[in-house]
């Protein structure tokens, strides 16, 4: 189910928060509302944390993550680290990483088995990303664009990219992902996708300046009409539990 | 598109996949386009979006009805038919600051019509403006101007007093011909100095000139100090004043008045004039009046230029004019040196053999005189001159020159040739001049009219005066065929007449000459 909500009056919800299959991270508002709804829905199922990284609140373009790892840029604190270490459960690994290009939201787009990166990216992030992240990792750009974290967003079940995307690179960027893709726009027409919502397997939050019709292109393409929450986190409960076993 | 992420260059040798742009949904109303800045399709925009919102839909205008004129504000007056561009550019200039506040280009506009008499205009403007992340939208915008009546400042003007001036120039030449003013006449249609004037009127002595504003008149002043000697007086006359705004209003007068002598006038100068100007002879002719007097002494061939300061610190008069030339027939020419060219006319010194033609048969007085027009005489020819030998002269000047040296008893002017009255193959233009009812005497007309030919005759004669003025092609002339071969009458050749161009119009004819008068212009 797709939800529209605002931070503090602003439509850019990819900025604020990160959601995964695992967890959820919320920046923090001066008053409750947007940490309520990410609550209402998804307590029980995944812990939503609090934080903020490098004392800044644009947690969403900062760090990327799945349900495996959390990789956090260089400009985090000692506390926020221990902090998020705390909070988030044991399986997901949280590591902070030293690269030059540190908006690592905007650079990297992820989600639980394939990962998308800028093509400047060092190599020695590449290998970090595949060994936290859990992912196989392609350098990629979308509709010329090489800040792939910001203009597109994907999970395990489907991806909306940039409008402007030729049908070619569809093609190719969906074998890559192996995923329906879809080019869209969200926010009354933003090109900026991954900006302005934040999506995972069962559940996605956009702007509220989302239209009808892009709200529905985004439910159709993440496949959110039928999920049910319990549903997925029950077969990855199994599949948690038999790595502990 | 970010730097750096160029596609490259389709002739780099790189191999270059082909892009098909794909489809996306409309965000509002989910129809599939091609993706836009906007990404909304063209309807949604268009509907979302009104590019015309604060443009303004009715707009003023102000006309005068009498000269069909638009108020331009704050203060000018542009002339403008119906529906011209003159109109269009007008009513666009109205609505310039609204739209460039609003940030919205005009790409088109175009009349609409609408009745004459309805006192609106209507205008259909396309307006170009970016909304929404770049997207440029175009849309028409009707836009109606009421036309106010009110009468132009020149209009009331005129309306209320027709014939309100403000300032006169009074041209005056106390001389009794009117020579002069038939040539400033011509002068003044070819340069168009007159057609300012409200009224031109002959007036005893001269011309008056009318006008509506001071500029004009010292315009006209101006142009005469450069084509005549003239000394000028100005004058002026409180009307009326507006005491709160301090304006007053004032009637200019300028009195000009043109020197006395005029070409072939034969003059005496005093021995102090004649040691100033370098020992110029007692007896000198003028050959050329322009902003200054070109005078020749015809015995030395030495010309000296006079201006118009310098002759009034003389103040000489002319002794003998060219109403006084007498007729005189060459008997025997004997050229004393070579011709030569001073100021740009051939002058040859020689001596001749002349006797009046009044006494050609009857007896033998016959008299030698050395004379400046060697080149053009032979015997056999007639000439004109002055009789200094049989004329009664009134002259202190004269009187003195004649004690101290011994004068010619003949000074030859001009050649002269039959007379005879022909059609001539060009015409001139004339002056729209008001004539002085009251003032004309008995036999003026005549004298006027043999003036007007004497003229005429003056010019085809002096290439040089032509070239000042326009002459134009009479389309009824019929050529004379035998007469005219084997004459060395003087004639304009065809090559300096300009076609006249007659369009029915009186106005007309004046654009059209005006248009014209460079176009056929002597080379």
């Amino acid at each position: 189910m797709a939800t529209r909500i605002q931070f503090e009056n602003n439509c850019e919800i990819g900025v604020f928060s990160k959601l995964t299959n695992a967890y959820c991270l919320v920046a923090i508002g001066g008053s409750e509302n947007f940490y309520s709804v990410f609550e209402s829905e998804l307590t029980d199922v995944i812990p939503v944390v609090k934080t903020s990284i490098g004392g800044t609140r644009i947690i969403g373009r900062l760090c990327v993550g799945n349900k495996n790892g959390l990789l956090l840029p260089h400009t985090t604190t000692d506390q926020e680290l221990q902090h998020l270490r705390n909070c988030l459960p044991d399986q997901v690994v949280v590591q902070r990483i030293d690269e030059r290009l540190s908006a690592l939201g905007n650079c990297i787009a992820c989600n639980d088995h394939v990962a998308l990166t800028h093509p400047d990216l060092d190599k020695a992030t590449e290998e970090l990303i595949a060994d936290v992240l859990g992912v196989e990792v392609f350098r990629q750009t979308i509709a010329g664009n090489i800040l792939v974290g910001s203009y597109c967003a994907f999970s395990n079940r489907g991806g909306l990219v940039h409008p402007h995307t030729s049908i070619e690179d569809l093609d190719e960027l969906s074998t890559l992902l192996q995923v329906p893709l879809v080019a869209g726009t969200v926010n009354r027409g933003s090109e900026v996708i991954a900006a302005g919502m934040t999506v995972n397997d069962w559940t996605a939050f956009c702007g509220s300046d989302t239209t009808a019709t892009e709200l529905s292109v985004i439910e159709s393409v993440f496949k959110l009409r039928e999920s049910q929450p319990a549903a997925i986190v029950d077969d990855m409960r199994k599949s948690l539990i038999d790595s502990y076993v | 598109m970010l730097p750096g992420s160029a596609a490259p260059a389709a002739g780099s040798g790189m191999f270059v996949p082909t892009q098909t742009v794909g489809t996306v949904l409309c965000c509002i109303c989910g129809v599939s386009m091609q993706p836009n800045p906007a990404n909304m399709c063209a309807r949604c925009l268009r509907a979302r979006v009104d590019i015309t919102e604060g443009v303004p839909r009715h707009a003023a205008v102000v006309y005068c009805p009498d000269c069909a004129s638009y108020l331009q504000p704050p203060r000018s007056w542009l002339r403008a038919g119906p529906e011209s561009p003159e109109l269009m550019q007008i009513l666009l200039r109205r609505l310039n600051r609204p739209l460039a506040r609003l940030r919205i280009s005009l790409s088109g506009a175009e009349f609409v019509f609408s009745e004459p008499h309805s006192k609106r205009l209507r205008l259909k403007l396309r307006l170009r403006r970016e909304v929404l992340h770049g997207v440029v939208l175009e849309q028409t915008h009707p836009v109606e101007f009421t036309v106010h009546d009110r009468l132009c400042d020149a209009c009331a003007r005129a309306q209320s007093n027709p014939d309100q001036w403000v300032a006169v120039v009074q041209l005056r030449q106390h001389v009794p011909h009117r020579r002069t003013f038939l040539y400033l006449e011509q002068l003044f249609l070819k340069h168009g100095q007159a057609s300012l004037a409200l009224r031109v009127a002959s007036a005893p002595g001269g011309l008056d000139f009318f006008f509506s504003s001071r500029s004009h008149a010292a315009r006209l002043v101006d142009f005469l100090t450069t084509v005549a000697p003239i000394r000028t007086q100005t004058a002026k006359q409180l009307v009326s004043h507006n005491t709160k705004s301090s304006v007053y209003n004032y009637k200019h007068t300028f009195s000009v008045e043109i020197c006395p002598i005029c070409r072939e006038d034969l003059i005496a100068l005093s021995p102090q004039v004649s040691r100033d100007l370098g020992g110029l002879g007692p007896l000198v002719l003028c050959i050329k009046v322009t902003n200054a007097i070109a005078l020749l002494d015809p015995l030395t061939l030495r010309v000296h230029h006079l201006d118009e300061k310098k002759y009034r610190a003389y103040n000489f008069k002319a002794a003998l004019t060219s109403k006084q030339l007498v007729e005189y027939i060459v008997l025997d020419i004997e050229h004393e040196s070579p011709e030569i060219t001073v100021d740009g006319s051939r002058y040859q010194l020689a001596y001749a053999q002349v006797a009046r033609a009044s006494d050609f048969g009857k007896n033998d007085t016959m008299f030698t005189v050395r004379t400046h027009l060697g080149h053009l005489l032979n015997p056999g020819d007639l000439v004109l001159g002055y009789d200094l030998y049989g004329a009664n002269l009134n002259d202190d000047d004269m009187d003195t020159a004649m004690m101290r040296h011994s004068l010619p008893e003949v000074i030859l002017v001009k050649k002269s040739y039959e007379k005879r009255p022909r059609t001539r193959r060009w015409k001139l233009k004339r002056l729209p001049v008001e004539e002085d009812g009251a003032n004309k005497a008995k036999g003026e007309e005549e004298k006027r009219a043999d003036e007007y030919e004497e003229f005429l005759r003056d010019l085809e004669r002096n290439s040089e005066m032509r070239f000042q003025i326009d002459l134009y092609k009479d389309d009824d002339y019929r050529s004379e065929m035998a007469s005219t071969i084997g004459d060395d009458i003087p004639s304009v050749p065809i090559e300096e007449l300009i076609d006249d161009l007659s369009l029915g119009d009186d106005d007309e004819e004046e654009d059209g000459e005006d248009a014209n008068a460079h176009a056929g212009m002597v080379s």
